[in-house]
């Protein structure tokens, strides 16, 4: 059972891997861009589900931590001529201590009130980008320009379907990296804050310790995908980062499905592509549209996409051999 | 009592205070290695409140406990199980969406040492560790005869299988004293034999010092060494079973809950 179990994943995930290494050369430039900018949303979802699916921590700012990731690259290649790929450890560094030193306080609250304390970060941080005193690093209400990357090595690639490649190898690195870290002792003592913090306690688990490390952890993720999404996009501009983006990841992570790797990458596509299709379908009311689907989806897959699959899978995998 | 002279655990003159109410009045008692001491007394006595104290969720007012002659009362919480006191809660509290196994294997968290970065880099040192724990928890798993549901999450398992698990998962943090507070509630008659008999084992094969709070009298009565009696927050009587069964002061404290 275990052994069908984990050759069925392996085979979903090379047929996923062919997927994305195909889809490039068969959808438009733009379509590319798109998934370009789903997997840099997946990346800084399942940081998110890090810190709230899987710890409890809940969270509506990490639109901040995107922000700031953002920027950081922005800047270090705006300023400093950094190349690009070189920028991203430098945001997820940068996150990683800023999400610790707010996860510090944070330690205090709980539930709704963390839920605030980091909606006022969501807040702040678009008025904190356009500050004067920052404005030569942040370029104020501008916001920062930079250039698409050309693919190295003399790849036969376009643009759009290198930076689609650089970042799905990054998505790769941080998922394989994820995975590892919730597969153990780690990922147990997370869900354990989670369930019941005090007999975590009372089983060697130094909660305060795991749950601001668990923050920075989450916010490095995020920083990378900001990053990711600032060299994708070209550009970076306070407005860009509003609440909105922080509610949004939280919906990616509630719709793919909380506590779970792969929910990630789906909520990632629902954030990414619903929005457009709600276009299509009503060009006056697009929000009424997606907010049917967002109903629609909670309604059909309480337990997220992720959830949904694993239920149809066990129907699937299950009915044969139990006859 | 103990041949080397320190008792395993020592709880010397400890008190607490809830507002105008003191739970602890003044308790001294030890326990002596390689025995099964039976903590006794009607509800309200402070005898959970004075676990609470042992696994530090609650700190006394007033008062010192040594473990191995060691002052505890300032070290955190988190590092109570690695020093070896290990405990289960009256009213369960296991981590409900984790499977028992799972549930077992945190046990085990207070034994290893990887962190966060050895594990999102899957070094090979954590692959060690994980199988060793994983070895550890089913080999409890099996003890206790939870094989049959090692993958079921533990919300969906009847009560009495739950408190199984909360044994397990506290038995994985190789205690040397064990501290259970009401095993037997809500077992019935054939499950409290079980439970029984191991208690004797997990003292007599596994070597571990058991501490227990329990009301089901003739389960305390046949398997304590030792029994100390509570009363409103102090302790009335400490001594062998029989004496303390006998003793007028117990006698008087549960007829007068009893006749209540």
């Amino acid at each position: 059972m275990d052994m069908t179990d984990r050759t069925w994943r392996r085979i979903g995930l090379a047929a996923l891997l062919a997927l994305a290494c195909l889809l490039p050369f068969l959808v438009s430039s733009y379509r590319t861009f798109q998934l370009t900018s789903a997997l840099s949303y997946a990346i800084a979802l399942l940081g998110l589900n890090i810190l709230t699916g899987y710890n409890g921590q809940i969270s509506l700012g990490h639109g901040a931590f995107y922000a700031i990731g953002a920027y950081v690259a922005a800047i270090l290649m705006d300023r400093f001529g950094v190349p690009y790929w070189a920028t991203l450890p430098a945001a997820g560094a940068v996150c990683l201590v800023i999400g610790f030193l707010f996860g510090l306080p944070a330690l205090r609250l709980e539930g709704l009130y963390l839920a605030l304390a980091t909606f006022a970060l969501a807040l702040a941080t678009p008025q904190i980008l356009k500050y004067k005193l920052l404005e030569d690093w942040t370029g104020g209400v501008q916001g920062i320009v930079i250039l698409k990357p050309d693919p190295p090595f003399g790849l036969p690639l376009d643009q759009d379907q290198w930076l689609y490649f650089f970042t799905l190898v990054v998505a790769i690195v941080m998922f394989w990296l994820g995975r590892n870290l919730l597969a153990g002792r780690i990922g147990r003592a997370l869900v354990a804050i989670r369930d019941h913090p005090i007999a975590a306690e009372t089983m060697g688990v130094d909660t305060a310790f795991y749950k601001a490390t668990t923050f920075g952890v989450s916010a490095l993720y995020t920083g990378v995908a900001g990053a990711l999404g600032a060299i994708v996009i070209q550009f970076v501009a306070p407005d860009s980062f509003t609440l909105f983006l922080s509610i949004t990841l939280l919906v990616g992570i509630v719709v793919g499905g909380l506590a779970s790797i792969s929910g990630a990458l789906w909520g990632a596509l629902f954030i990414q592509f619903v929005p457009n299709v709600a276009d299509h379908i009503s060009k006056a009311a697009p929000w009424a549209i997606y907010g049917l689907f967002l109903i629609a989806f909670m309604y059909l897959m309480p337990t997220g996409i992720a959830g949904f699959l694993r239920t149809l899978a066990a129907r699937l995998t299950r009915r044969p051999s139990r006859r | 009592m103990s041949a080397e002279g320190t008792p395993l655990l020592s709880v010397r003159n400890v008190s607490i205070r809830f507002g105008g109410i003191v739970a602890l009045d003044g308790v001294s008692f030890d326990v002596a290695a390689g025995t099964i001491a039976g903590l006794i007394g009607p509800n309200g006595a402070g005898k959970t409140t004075l676990f609470n104290c042992l696994s530090r969720l609650y700190r006394p007012t007033g008062g010192a406990i040594l473990f191995e002659g060691m002052p505890i009362l300032a070290t955190p919480r988190h590092r109570i199980a690695a020093l070896g006191l290990g405990r289960t809660f009256q009213n369960l509290a296991l981590f409900r969406s984790m499977s028992v196994l799972d549930n077992v294997r945190i046990g085990a968290h207070c034994r290893m040492r990887q962190g966060f970065l050895a594990h999102a880099l899957a070094l090979p040192a954590v692959r060690r560790e994980e199988e060793a724990a994983r070895a550890a928890a089913a080999e409890l798993v099996a003890l206790l005869d939870l094989q049959p549901v090692a993958d079921v999450p533990v919300a969906a398992l009847p009560f009495g299988t739950q408190k199984r698990v909360e044994l397990a998962r506290a038995l994985v943090t190789r205690p040397k004293l064990l501290l259970l507070d009401e095993p037997a509630g809500g077992l019935n008659h054939e499950e409290v034999d079980q439970l029984r008999s191991l208690i004797r084992d997990i003292r007599d094969r596994i070597g571990v010092t058991v501490l227990l709070v329990e009301h089901h009298m003739s389960l305390v009565m046949s398997v304590s060494d030792k029994v100390v009696a509570l009363n409103f927050g102090r302790v009335i009587a400490d001594g062998p079973p029989a004496a303390v069964q006998a003793d007028p002061d117990v006698v008087r404290a549960y007829l007068g809950t009893e006749a209540a």
